[in-house]
């Protein structure tokens, strides 16, 4: 592992901020850090960045102790970068001096044309003399970026780098910052609190909650093998119905009968089934109907709020040419790959 | 020119008020163009050299001392922990209040050969220090910087507390260090209000006249009374002014330079700030004891020294005595009426006529604060004087000078009161039937009152310390406290300057109280 956090735990005020934190990532693997606010996801990115100790656990980054038991180094020896939430250059220093900031061992000839290589490679060519007052909010961002990355750190860390950026100039600026990382094959940690974000970033995907890791798994697995209940409404749209488990691998629900994956530990008793939107299907011949509730119009597609006979609501995603009213029963079928289960709620 | 007319009488008031300021300046450049030949080559053979590298030094030693003394403390204050440094960080302003010929009466009078320290130590140590000059360009300089590091020291700590917690990891997560830090990102950032503040007590040890005088040190300050009043040429005297305002305008232009274009907004309020890091055992009482010596010899000591010395001379304290006090008072009172009279004319003109040529004139009208004492004494007297001598005998040069000195003082907090009063209110009050001088009374003065009250007491301070132009403008006999101060020094007789001196020290603390209060609105 290029970085591997074991058993990180740290407190605040009596309040476990780091719970027994287990990750780690391979070289050139981008990660990503979700979860609610508090639960600890900037936390984790000061702990490797060296800005806050651990009280139990470890950090280690290619292989060396960064922090551990009774040792910590501090955060201008890990060569490890770090791109702030708000930004926070440099307000005395132009583009080119903020790049140049963390290349003091360099001779001056050789950090100029660093800097000024990294600043033409985020767009910013010619903005290199312009102060952080000067730019917009994008600009200063990618300055922000490249100067974490003009040391060449071993790992980039990124705390919410595209809060306070508008939606268009957000989706623009993380499909360039996921090329730009494969590209140098830089290995990083980005947390955020866009789902999409991370889908379009991470390699593997952290969600946590309370100082835990609810969940380490890639974007796919997240999303359909969601490990648990939080899990599986904290990503995507959910919506459960209630089931009863044979023992046998076979499912009974108002919608019909449905199969567990056949190398899962079958259930047994009444559990609740997870429905993807994408998994209730609109199927004018199917016997079973839904009446809907609620619709969205999304463009491509409708978001159906469905309810059952039972009174239960399901979510349905239709393509946008079955434009129905609210009111009106459709038929419905389930199409599922795989079923997850969790135990049946209270 | 259309825009001139259309607030032709605030443009005439903005253009009066700049006169005063104007004045000294044009008199000056006039005397350059017809020099007097016959003194002038004596002054340029035996004085200017000797006074012009004076000058120079004084600046150099007290503009290099001042910023290593405010800075140095003011980065004590910030960013330490200490026993006692709530307290320190409003009273190291203190020694504001003690004018600078004040600590040189006091520093005369404990440390010259004949003082109690000096007769001491040649008692108990057989240790004598005849070559230790008190009176000399380095003790003018001491003195100096003593009475003037409070500009620096306040506009550091400012900057300083102002540097943020997130810049420190940004830094560390780039590689340096918390010394690092400091030198990379704090001291840089603060570097505008450093020079902003080391050019603030540079033009004051350029301005300086009591201290030189006191010490007997010839700079362009004392050059110009000497030429005045010991050679009675007034042509010769103008023309050092002449140079006194090229090195005031030297200094400005210098400040402004180094500025650049780095007039970057402060960081972030939002951002936290940088925890103080905590100085335990020696180092705290090392940082204690620093500050305190600074304070006890700026402050403290010579308060006491000062209070001792009025109990002694108590007698003094006759009907001579209150009139001495009763005229300062007097002079003081009626030229920050004066003053701040003319600042609410001058804001309201300005927010009249917002065009550039008014606001031109506006800046010109403030720009006699940059000007010493000592030049706008000559440069008011001598044209004026000119009408022959129908002012002879009255205080109205001096108040000219005054007022061409101390109306920035007041435009400050003037300009800053009508600044919350916006247009919307005088409509609202129109609306209301209240039109003309009954708006300005029942609507502007009562929101004014605070800002008004403000810009007298700084005014009526100034005045009662001020030095240069009471001396050299006053009618024949007429005696301020600072002027009694003054003379006393002259004759050496620096134990009975202690009761005028104690005087000015007290009404001098309630301008250092405003400003404490200030900064705990802001803090």
């Amino acid at each position: 592992m290029w970085l591997e956090v074991a058993g990180a735990t740290r407190h605040f005020d009596g309040r476990a901020a780091l719970d027994g934190l287990d990750f780690g990532l391979a070289e050139g693997e981008i990660g990503c850090l979700l979860g609610p606010s508090g639960c600890g996801k900037t936390t984790t990115l000061r702990c490797i960045a060296g800005l806050e100790t651990l009280d139990q656990g470890r950090i280690l980054c290619r292989d060396e102790l960064l922090s551990g038991p009774g040792m910590h180094r501090p955060a201008h020896r890990r060569g490890i970068g770090l791109v702030f939430q708000d930004h926070a250059l440099f307000p005395h220093l132009s583009a080119l001096g903020n790049v140049e900031f963390g290349l003091s061992q360099l001779p001056p000839a050789e950090r100029r044309r660093r800097a000024s290589e990294l600043l033409e490679r985020v767009g910013l060519a010619d903005r290199l003399d312009a102060f952080p007052g000067q730019l917009s909010g994008g600009q200063q961002q990618r300055v922000a970026l490249a100067r974490a990355l003009a040391p060449s750190p071993s790992l980039l860390l990124m705390d919410e780098p595209f809060a306070n950026l508008d939606v268009a100039l957000r989706e623009r600026l993380v499909g360039e910052l996921g090329a730009l990382l494969r590209r140098t094959g830089t290995t990083a940690l980005v947390v955020t609190h866009e789902q999409q974000d991370a889908f379009t970033l991470a390699d593997r995907i952290g969600l946590m909650r309370e100082g835990r890791l609810e969940q380490w798994a890639t974007p796919y697995d997240l999303y359909h093998r969601p490990a648990s209940r939080f899990a599986a409404e904290f990503i995507g749209r959910a919506s459960f119905i209630p089931a009863c488990c044979n023992g046998s691998g076979e499912l009974q629900s108002e919608l019909g009968p449905l199969r567990e994956d056949s190398h899962a530990t079958h259930c047994s008793g009444p559990v609740d089934v997870l429905l993807r939107p994408d998994d209730v299907v609109h199927d004018d011949d199917s016997p079973l109907k839904a009446r809907i509730v609620e619709r969205s119009f999304r463009g491509a597609d409708f978001l159906y709020t469905l309810e059952l006979s039972s009174g239960r609501r399901v979510l349905s995603i239709v393509p946008s040419h079955h434009d129905h009213r609210v009111g009106e029963a459709i038929g419905i079928r389930l199409d599922t790959d795989h079923v997850i289960t969790f135990p049946a709620a209270g | 020119m259309t825009r001139l007319t259309r607030a032709p009488a605030a443009t005439v008031v903005l253009a009066l008020l700049a006169l005063p300021a104007l004045l000294p300046i044009a008199a000056t450049v006039l005397a350059w163009s017809s020099p007097e030949t016959g003194i002038w080559a004596h002054q340029l053979e035996y004085v200017l050299p000797r006074v012009a590298l004076n000058t120079l030094l004084l600046v150099f030693w007290v503009g290099l001392g001042s910023l290593l003394l405010g800075a140095g403390l003011g980065w004590l204050v910030a960013f330490h922990d200490f026993p006692g440094r709530g307290l320190f960080s409003w009273a190291l302003l203190l020694p504001l209040a003690v004018p600078g010929y004040v600590l040189a009466v006091v520093a005369a009078g404990t440390l010259d050969y004949a003082g109690p320290v000096q007769s001491w130590l040649r008692a108990v140590g057989d240790l004598d220090l005849q070559r230790l000059q008190v009176r000399s360009l380095g003790g003018a300089a001491l003195v100096l910087i003593l009475t003037l590091y409070p500009y620096v020291y306040l506009l550091a700590r400012v900057a300083f507390e102002g540097a943020s917690r997130t810049m420190l990891e940004v830094a560390m997560t780039l590689g340096e260090d918390r010394r690092g830090h400091f030198r990379r990102v704090v001291l840089p950032m603060a570097r505008p209000a450093l020079a902003a503040g080391v050019a603030l007590v540079c033009m004051e040890t350029v301005a300086d006249f009591g201290v030189v005088a006191a010490f007997n040190v010839d700079t362009l300050t004392t050059a110009i009374y000497r030429t005045w009043y010991g050679l009675f040429s007034l042509q010769a005297a103008l023309q050092l002014a002449g140079l006194l305002v090229v090195v005031v305008m030297a200094t400005a232009w210098l400040e402004r330079r180094s500025r650049g274009r780095e007039a970057y907004a402060a960081t972030r309020p939002e951002r936290e700030r940088l925890p103080r890091r905590r100085l335990r055992g020696a180092r705290a009482w090392a940082a204690m004891l620093a500050a305190l010596m600074v304070l006890g010899l700026a402050f403290l000591l010579p308060v006491l020294q000062l209070s001792a010395w009025a109990w002694q001379h108590a007698a003094d304290l006759d009907a001579r005595y209150l009139d001495f006090a009763l005229r300062s008072l007097g002079v003081a009172g009626s030229g920050a009426l004066l003053v701040v009279a003319a600042a609410l004319l001058h804001g309201y003109a300005l927010a009249r006529a917002g065009h550039a040529v008014a606001r031109g004139l506006g800046r010109l009208a403030t720009l006699g604060y940059a000007l010493p004492g000592a030049v706008l004494a000559v440069g008011v007297f001598a044209p004026l004087n000119a009408l022959g001598g129908l002012l002879q005998g009255t205080l109205v040069i001096m108040f000219i000078a005054y007022l061409a000195r101390f109306l920035a003082v007041a435009a400050g907090p003037v300009e800053g009161g009508l600044a919350r009063i916006h247009g919307g209110l005088d409509e609202a009050a129109a609306t209301l039937g209240s039109s003309g001088p009954a708006r300005l009374r029942r609507v502007h003065l009562p929101l004014l009152k605070g800002s008004l009250l403000v810009a007298a007491i700084l005014v009526f301070v100034d005045l009662m310390k001020e030095l240069p132009i009471t001396l050299m403008t006053r009618p024949f006999g007429f005696e301020t406290l600072s002027v009694r101060i003054f003379e006393m020094a002259a004759e050496g007789e620096w134990t009975r300057a202690a009761l005028p001196a104690v005087m000015i020290v007290l009404v001098g603390l309630l301008p250092v109280y405003l400003l404490s209060r200030r900064m705990d609105h802001v803090a």
